[in-house]
């Protein structure tokens, strides 16, 4: 950015920042924990590893930080994508089968009989496994976009049909079955730790790569003017189709990230539990975030601390044991005090406010 | 003007105003039962919100509307249906899959039972259509049809409404084949004969010597005045409608013959027959660098097309275009922009400017899109372009780093301007480039046409406005009807042009 030519602090500049409604909300829900919670910023440290509730915030909220940061960009060019969790179901059931076909099987030989839980073994090696899950992932997000980028259909019709398809499809590959997961070294990616809980480590590094190639290159900047106006940036050059194409292929590639981190952390594939409502999750994450469902300007830092939000939300609830079916209710009343922040009105407000406070 | 019994509207001293526009100014209408009277003016000159006030869709700030010897006041299009105006709008604003008896009659279908009686329903609607010399079969859905058809059933549903005795007609011709429009005339004169009121409004002027009794002529929300048909000459109307004043030499028309000394004499670009269906018709343009060509020709004549065509958004599906000696296979705006190509749209907001990005992001962005995604130019490059075209521009901003949405009109088409000058192009086409901006700006963006031209660029440049067209082009192509008619080198007289817009005298 250029050097502002005022080196004062400006009150303005900071309410008008992108950051700072999502911030304001993830700061209030973080005092009534300091408040109502006793303890939860405690941190613990067992075998040099962190543990603790805010830790748990971001593990937990990896899976959502990972579908939100897909879901900026598809948001950012004017669509939505509802298939996410449905994707992270199908990429689930694509690496247990993967890793143990044998599962399937009605009546196994003796030898094989101790493979299926043996935590050493797999049947594809892990690279393998994520490189395939991965690549399915990613061409579920590339069927997402040729509906909505060339076949035109709406991008909420468009990407229900794989939301429903999605958890049929994850199914069929496990033939139904729940396949439990044994083997370790994939277990570790969802819930192992290094000082920090491991998915840690992939959300900053994916955040990072994402935030180089939106910012770095222009394809942020395209994504962005096909969001604001899609023929605008057609007669300016820019391949409207093509950048959409790109929103909705990377969208379902994280899904995919978020649902190997999802079966690890539960070693199991479940096809009808895996990422399920977690599309609204990272919708609200992203609208959180200050990114407007019309496309246009999006940030995704701001979508990343929506995430946190939501997911703070929810380990809050369960920490004051608030019982889980009563936790979305609260989620849901979360989501409106934040919306009801961004409003024109109350920000309108604010401003008047801040502005006052400089007049004297 | 002569009260006469037969008046059926009358609206005196019409005012309105919306923000920063005086949208009509001490407008008299009148309408008299069984004429059909033609509104006609070119965009902007206020047919539209004079049909809004007459509607109830807006309401004027000052004057009265008498409708039957009675003063009212229209308070919604309820209101005017229930005073018998019909109106039948541009896009027909009916549903294609449901069929031409649901459309005519949807909401007043006769009930049996508790529920609709199709029997009847479909008989009145084939009454309604056979009156009007359509005979169709209704229960056929309504987009099997031509949009002729289409109009017919949208004319008879705003029959059926209201009993109307005022109808409406806002530009009904544009999207219909010569034929069509015969078939919709006869209806219209069927209508008058039985003492039916029709306000017409086209950009066709044939048509309107065709069909029209009356003429009224709206210039910039002002009144020019009510004409009988037959008695004004062709093109003294359109030299009331566009209302241009013969300039002596000035400083561009120096400046023009100066420059006209530059012009290469090879073809930069060759189009040669080139054409679309339904589009423009086959024609041939050469284009030569430091040259400004004009396009003169009233709106809907095929300016856009043609603009269109040579920048790759649309295809011509016949003919061919040669730049730089070499075919051009590809067609699209990517394309055109890597060959040297810009073009300035006629539509600002909706295929020019991007609202919600910043002056820098809108005025780099073609630029950027030749370079590819990877060749991502630098905050401060970007800043060094913004800065250069908003200081040779003369853009108002406060920073580079304003939302475009903010500027006002001028400004914003400045932004746009920028943004095709900044891919260096070799061919710049602009469409419009001085719709609805003030005369300052106008006159700035003038010259900088012709200064562009100067340092061997090659310019399209496409205006509403002859007087602009003629003070700013070396040569001018004269348009008609969707045809490239002629075109003039050097010198001409304004009359002829206006004479060949117009059709022959």
């Amino acid at each position: 950015m250029r050097q502002p030519k005022k080196s004062s602090f400006e009150w303005r500049k900071v309410t008008e920042s992108r950051l700072f409604f999502p911030i304001v909300a993830l700061s209030l829900v973080l005092l009534f924990d300091l408040a109502f919670v006793r303890g939860f910023f405690a941190i613990e440290v067992r075998d040099g590893n962190l543990y603790g509730n805010v830790i748990d915030i971001l593990r937990s909220g990896s899976t959502v930080i990972l579908l939100a940061l897909g879901m900026t960009l598809v948001i950012a060019t004017g669509g939505v994508d509802l298939s996410v969790g449905a994707v992270m179901a199908i990429a689930a059931s694509i690496a247990a089968l993967m890793m143990n076909p044998y599962v399937m099987a009605k009546e196994l030989p003796e030898n094989l009989q101790k493979l299926v839980n043996d935590p050493n073994f797999t049947y594809a090696p892990l690279w393998a496994v994520l490189l395939v899950t991965l690549i399915v992932s990613a061409l579920c997000g590339l069927w997402n976009g040729i509906l909505v980028a060339y076949a035109k259909i709406q991008p909420m019709v468009g990407t229900l049909i794989l939301m429903i398809a999605g958890r049929g499809i994850a199914q069929l590959i496990t033939n139904g079955i729940r396949i439990q997961i044994f083997y370790e070294p994939y277990a570790f990616i969802g819930n192992g730790w290094v000082i920090l809980p491991f998915p840690l480590y992939i959300v900053i590094a994916v955040f990072t790569l994402l935030w180089l190639f939106t910012r770095k290159t222009s394809i942020g900047l395209f994504i962005e003017s096909v969001g604001v106006n899609a023929r605008s940036s057609y007669f300016s050059g820019i391949d409207e189709k093509k950048i959409k194409l790109l929103a909705y292929t990377l969208c379902g590639l994280f899904a995919g990230m978020a649902g190997v981190l999802a079966s690890a952390n539960i070693k199991t594939s479940d096809a009808n539990n895996i990422g399920w409502a977690l599309e609204l999750d990272a919708i609200l994450a992203v609208v959180i975030g200050g990114t407007l469902m019309s496309g246009g300007r999006f940030s995704l830092l701001a979508s990343v601390i929506g995430a946190l939000v939501m997911q703070a939300t929810t380990t809050s609830m369960y920490a004051i044991g608030v019982p889980a079916n009563a936790v979305l209710a609260v989620k849901g009343v979360v989501v409106i005090l934040v919306l009801l922040l961004y409003s024109e009105q109350v920000r309108g407000f604010v401003r008047r406010i801040t502005v006052q406070k400089k007049g004297v | 003007m002569t009260k006469s019994d037969n008046d059926i509207v009358r609206m005196k001293g019409i005012d309105i105003s919306f923000p920063g526009v005086h949208a009509l100014e001490d407008v008299d209408f009148t309408l008299r039962k069984g004429e059909i009277h033609a509104l006609l003016g070119e965009n902007g000159a206020g047919k539209s919100t004079l049909i809004k006030v007459l509607t109830g869709v807006e309401h004027q700030d000052k004057g009265t509307i008498t409708i039957d010897g009675k003063e009212v006041t229209i308070k919604s299009p309820q209101h005017a249906q229930e005073l018998g105006i019909s109106t039948v709008y541009q896009e027909i604003n009916l549903c294609p899959n449901l069929t031409v008896a649901e459309n005519i009659m949807i909401g007043r279908a006769p009930m049996k039972f508790g529920s609709i009686d199709w029997a009847t329903t479909n008989n009145q609607a084939r009454q309604l259509l056979k009156a009007l010399d359509v005979d169709i079969d209704v229960t056929q859905t309504l987009g099997s049809y031509s949009v002729a058809i289409q109009q017919m059933a949208a004319i008879a549903r705003a029959l059926e409404i209201s009993s109307a005795r005022i109808l409406i007609l806002d530009e009904p011709t544009s999207s219909l084949t010569t034929h069509e429009t015969e078939q919709l005339f006869g209806v219209m004169r069927k209508l008058k004969s039985e003492g039916m009121a029709i306000i017409f409004i086209t950009h066709f002027l044939d048509q309107v010597y065709e069909i029209a009794d009356r003429i009224t002529v709206l210039r910039n929300g002002k009144m020019v005045g009510t004409y009988d048909a037959a008695e004004l000459p062709r093109l003294e109307l359109i030299a009331k409608m566009i209302g241009r004043t013969l300039n002596e030499l000035d400083d561009m028309t120096k400046l023009k013959l100066e420059s006209s000394k530059l012009i290469k004499s090879e073809a930069l670009l060759d189009a040669k027959g080139i054409g679309r269906t339904d589009s423009i018709e086959p024609f041939d343009l050469e284009l030569h660098a430091g040259e400004v060509v004009g396009l003169a020709g009233l709106l809907g004549s095929g300016r856009t097309e043609i603009a269109q065509l040579l920048f790759g958004i649309e295809r011509p599906d016949r003919g061919s275009i040669t730049m730089d000696g070499a075919e051009i296979e590809n067609f699209s705006p990517i394309e055109s922009i890597e060959r040297g190509v810009a073009l300035c749209p006629e539509d600002r907001k909706a295929e020019g400017i991007m609202g919600d990005l910043t002056v820098r992001e809108n005025i780099i962005l073609a630029m950027q899109a030749s370079r590819g995604w990877i060749k991502y130019l630098s905050l401060s490059e970007q800043y060094e372009i913004a800065d250069k075209y908003i200081e040779l521009l003369n853009i108002v901003t406060p920073s580079p780093d304003q939302l475009v949405k903010n500027l006002s009109g001028g400004n914003q088409q400045k932004v746009i301007l920028a943004r095709w000058l900044a891919t260096n192009p070799r061919l710049l086409i602009l469409d419009e480039p001085t719709r609805g901006i003030d005369v300052g700006t106008k006159a700035e963006i003038q010259k900088l046409v012709l200064s562009l031209a100067e340092e061997g660029k090659s310019c399209m440049f496409i205006s509403s406005e002859l007087e602009e067209v003629l003070r700013t082009s070396h040569r001018i192509v004269v348009l008609r009807d969707k045809e490239k008619v002629t075109e003039f080198s050097g010198e001409v007289a304004e009359r002829n042009i206006m004479q060949l817009m117009a059709g022959s005298e």
